[in-house]
Formats: C-alpha cells, sequence, structure tokens
C-alpha cells in the first residue's frame, strides 16, 4: 500500500482560544475507506478541513504523496448552489477549472446518471428531496474525478432507508473509482458497515485513540447488517470509542 | 381565492368609492376648486391630456435615468465592498450621511452647482441620491451571505475572486438586489418629484411641476389629473419591476414558489 496523505503533529487551535484537535497522527492509504469516529466537538471536521487545505494546522503537518491530489469535499448539508440545476451543480468542479463545455457536461451528465439521478438534470435543488439533493452533490464530488473524496457526515440528516441506500451507493463508487475516501462520522453502525478502516478519536483535543483495520468493504449487501462480522467489527469500534471517552474523563 | 376574485374586490371597492364621492360632491354642492367630482377629473385629464403625457413622459425620463444609475453605482460600489474591506470601511459612513441627509435640504445645493440650464441633470442627480442606497447597501448584504461551504468548495477547486464573484456571490445577492430594485424604483420617482418641487418656476416640466402650476391657478381638477399619473406611474414601476423579479427567480427561489394548502 502505498501513502497518499499523511498528518504527523498536526494540532489546531483557533483563534477563540479553542483547542479543537492536539497532535493528531495518522496516515490515509491510497484504496483506503477510512472512517474518523468520535464524539461530537472532537475535531473531525477541523481534521477533513486542514487536509483539503481550507484551514491552516496550528503546528505540525500534512504531507502528500507527490503532488497535491485532486479533492472532492461533501458536507453534511447538500450545500448545492440553489439558482443552478443538479447538472450545473455537478459540473461545478469541472466550469472551476475551465474543462471545455461539452466534456464538462457530458462528465456531469454520466456523474448523476451513477448516482441514480439520470432524468433530473434540469431540476433544481429545491425540487429535490433530501436524499436526491445528497446524491447532487455526490455527483458533484465524482464528476471532476478525485483521488481523495472527503466527506464530513453526509448522511447525518438523512432518514434510515435513504441512509443505507447511500452507503451502498457510496461503496459502489469507491470500488468503481478505486477512490480513496475520508469519511467523518459518529454513527459506530455507519462507520463499521463502510470503512475497511475505522479512527477513533478522542474527546478534544482530538487525537487518534485507536486504528481498527476491518475487512475491506468489498462485497457489501444488505444483508451484512445481520451478520456476526458486521456485530463483530460495530463492538470492536465501539469498545474502542466507550475506551477513548472513559480515559479522556478519568 | 380564485384569480379574478382578487382582481375584482379592489376594482369594486374602487369603483364604489367613486361613485360615493361623486354623488357627494354633487349632492353637497361642494366647490370644484375644493374637490372636483371624478367626472371633472376625468374631464381635466382628457382635456389636457397630451400636454400632461409629455410631462409625465419627462418625469418618467428623469426617474428611469436616476433608478438605472442607482443600479449600477450601487452594484458596482457594493462588488467593489465585497472585495475590499478598506474600501468598505473608508466609504460606507459617507453613503450612510448621504442617505440620511433630506434631499430636500440638499436639492438648492445641486440645483445651484449644476446649473438651472442642466436642470435636467440636477434632477436626475437629486433622484439618484434618493433611490441609491437600498441598492447599496441590500446588494452588500446579498454579496456577504453567499453559503461558507460553498466558498470553501470554490476555494477547494482553486476558483479565482472573479470566479466566486460571478458563480456564487452575484447569483446569490440576485434576490437581494431585487427586492432593493422594487424599493428604488418607488424612490427614484419620488426623488424625481421632489426635485421638481425644489427647481420650480418654470424651468421644470414634469408631472410634480404641472401640479405646483395648477394649485397656483386653483385649477384643482388638473391637479387631481397630475396626481393620478403620478400614481399610475408609480405603480406601473413597481408591477414592471415585479415582473422583472418573477421571471428572474421562479425557477429556484423559495419567494416565487407557490405554496399548496
Amino acid at each position: 500500500m502505498t501513502t497518499l496523505v499523511s498528518l504527523r503533529g498536526v494540532s489546531k487551535t483557533f483563534d477563540s482560544g479553542l483547542r479543537a484537535i492536539g497532535n493528531l497522527e495518522f496516515n490515509v492509504e491510497q484504496g483506503d475507506f477510512l472512517s474518523l469516529v468520535g464524539p461530537s466537538g472532537c475535531g473531525k471536521s477541523t481534521v477533513l478541513r486542514i487536509i483539503a487545505g481550507l484551514l491552516q494546522p496550528t503546528s505540525g503537518a500534512v504531507t502528500f504523496a507527490g503532488p497535491k491530489p485532486k479533492m472532492g469535499f461533501v458536507f453534511q448539508e447538500p450545500t448545492l448552489m440553489p439558482w443552478a440545476t443538479a447538472l450545473g451543480n455537478a459540473r461545478l468542479a469541472l466550469d472551476l477549472t475551465l474543462v471545455a463545455r461539452h466534456e464538462a457536461e457530458r462528465r456531469a451528465r454520466e456523474a448523476l446518471v451513477r448516482v441514480g439521478l439520470g432524468g433530473f438534470e434540469g431540476a433544481y435543488p429545491r425540487e429535490l428531496s433530501g436524499g436526491m439533493k445528497m446524491r447532487v452533490s455526490i455527483a458533484r464530488a465524482i464528476a471532476a474525478q478525485p483521488k481523495l473524496i472527503l466527506m464530513d457526515e453526509p448522511f447525518a440528516a438523512l432518514d434510515e432507508l435513504t441512509r443505507q441506500a447511500l452507503n451502498d451507493d457510496l461503496l459502489k463508487l469507491w470500488r468503481e473509482d478505486a477512490l480513496t475516501v475520508v469519511f467523518v462520522t459518529h454513527s459506530v453502525f455507519e462507520s463499521a458497515y463502510l470503512s475497511s478502516r475505522v479512527a477513533v478519536m478522542t474527546p478534544r483535543p482530538g487525537q487518534i485513540a485507536k486504528e481498527i483495520a476491518l475487512d475491506a468493504p468489498v462485497d457489501r449487501k444488505a444483508q451484512f447488517r445481520l451478520s456476526p462480522e458486521f456485530a463483530l467489527s460495530a463492538g470492536k469500534v465501539s469498545a474502542a470509542l466507550t475506551d477513548a471517552m472513559q480515559r479522556a474523563s478519568a | 381565492m380564485s384569480r379574478a376574485f382578487q382582481w375584482l374586490v379592489p376594482i369594486a371597492l374602487g369603483v364604489l368609492i367613486l361613485a360615493i364621492w361623486q354623488v357627494v360632491v354633487r349632492r353637497m354642492e361642494i366647490p370644484v376648486y375644493l374637490l372636483p367630482a371624478p367626472s371633472d377629473i376625468a374631464k381635466a385629464l382628457a382635456g389636457n391630456f397630451w400636454s400632461l403625457l409629455a410631462s409625465l413622459w419627462t418625469t418618467l425620463r428623469v426617474t428611469l435615468e436616476a433608478f438605472a444609475l442607482a443600479v449600477m453605482g450601487g452594484v458596482a460600489l457594493a462588488v467593489l465592498f465585497s472585495q475590499s474591506r478598506t474600501v468598505e470601511t473608508a466609504l460606507y459612513p459617507y453613503a450612510v450621511v448621504l442617505q440620511v441627509t433630506p434631499v430636500v435640504a440638499i436639492a438648492p445645493l445641486i440645483l445651484i452647482w449644476i446649473g438651472y440650464e442642466r436642470i435636467e441633470l440636477a434632477l436626475v442627480l437629486i433622484a439618484w441620491i434618493v433611490a441609491f442606497f437600498p441598492i447599496l447597501s441590500n446588494t452588500t448584504l446579498g454579496l456577504r451571505s453567499a453559503d461558507h461551504n460553498l466558498i470553501d468548495l470554490f476555494r477547494l477547486y482553486g476558483a479565482s475572486r472573479w470566479q466566486i464573484l460571478r458563480r456564487l456571490q452575484l447569483p446569490n445577492a440576485l434576490p437581494y438586489l431585487l427586492g432593493a430594485m422594487k424599493i428604488a424604483g418607488g424612490l427614484a420617482l419620488i426623488g424625481a418629484v421632489v426635485a421638481e418641487f425644489v427647481a420650480g418656476s418654470g424651468t421644470a416640466t414634469g408631472l410634480a411641476w404641472r401640479i405646483i402650476e395648477a394649485g397656483n391657478r386653483l385649477e384643482i381638477a388638473k391637479m387631481f389629473a397630475a396626481l393620478f399619473l403620478l400614481a399610475a406611474l408609480g405603480v406601473a414601476i413597481f408591477s414592471a419591476l415585479s415582473v422583472v423579479e418573477w421571471l428572474l427567480l421562479r425557477h429556484w427561489h423559495e419567494s416565487a414558489v407557490r405554496k399548496q394548502l
């Protein structure tokens, strides 16, 4: 495995004096589906923003193997431009990087079809349901053909059925495009279902308490949620999380 | 409520009030120099139709010129503010001063500086001062309230300031600008009328001047006729801007969505 991103001694203290993360160390390997799990307010989102280069760490460094890879970012909210159609939103990254018009349109259309929104190209965000908006948001991320996708609790606001459907679709995209995903969640079960690796974080200032390697989610179906392996994985993550919380309060 | 009903109710009320007005004036034999009957006003309107229409055109021209300049100037300055905090900090207080100083008090100065030989320019400038501020302040707010996560996303994709402005901040400011335009359209008309009032005596030939002139001659019916045209002009400007707003926002903005009850 080759390391795609490596964080060494990364900490972030905001101007308000809030110490969000302290001395964070971990690697993101090529092809990882890495979940960051932790209690709310432990700086998970801050970590993603630092990897994306949207925030500068107070100390420590983020290094990439080779040039900075193309990245996509999916927020907790769909964060679409309400004045643009699904297609207009999906092609945003391509338009900003000045990809030729027809090529941008072709790739954005293809991305929408891949997230199951073929036929909704001309729909405006307000005409779409919450799950469909999130699909547009994912299409926007994959249309730019990134190597690394950073996802900040993207499905937290969705109902359970929609969330499970999107989990499966996301895994399919991950496999087909050989993506690397860093996925922030506070759901133990979601992390156990999706991840090839889970990094459990401590409460603020967030650090990695434990890294847990799971079987790569190469062939997951809904039944997997009922299997003993799934229960075992969820149990491991849950135990590590409880441990991290207890050590912090001790 | 059906659409036809929505139109019919206010029209029926208007007709009723005009009828009562007509009957009361005739029955009580109120002299025409105090309160003319609607029929007298209609007669005055018909009798002076072309000269009043020419005045209407003068006022409309001043209003539209001032409005167009207010939109262009307001948007340009708001864009400048969004790009530079320093410029905003330096200029904003003066924009506020311009806004809060009563225009009637500045108008005589402007008339003297610009001169009566270029009266229309002076009128446009006065109307512009009144209409300018809502455009500036609303557009500034709209440019600044773009979704922060979207701005981050634009930055992640390496967008330039120009791209962020054109593709994110300007579309985001559009509903704010259109709302401000509806206010500024009415204000530009008020500004034009005030300017004509202050300019006075024969140099200005717009509707406001016709009202003063008719008042001096005690032609009250003609005053009402001119007033009626002014009100109609105001309504027309507002309606036109409402249509523009609807055309631009109907696809995506919540304000354009008809809620099912």
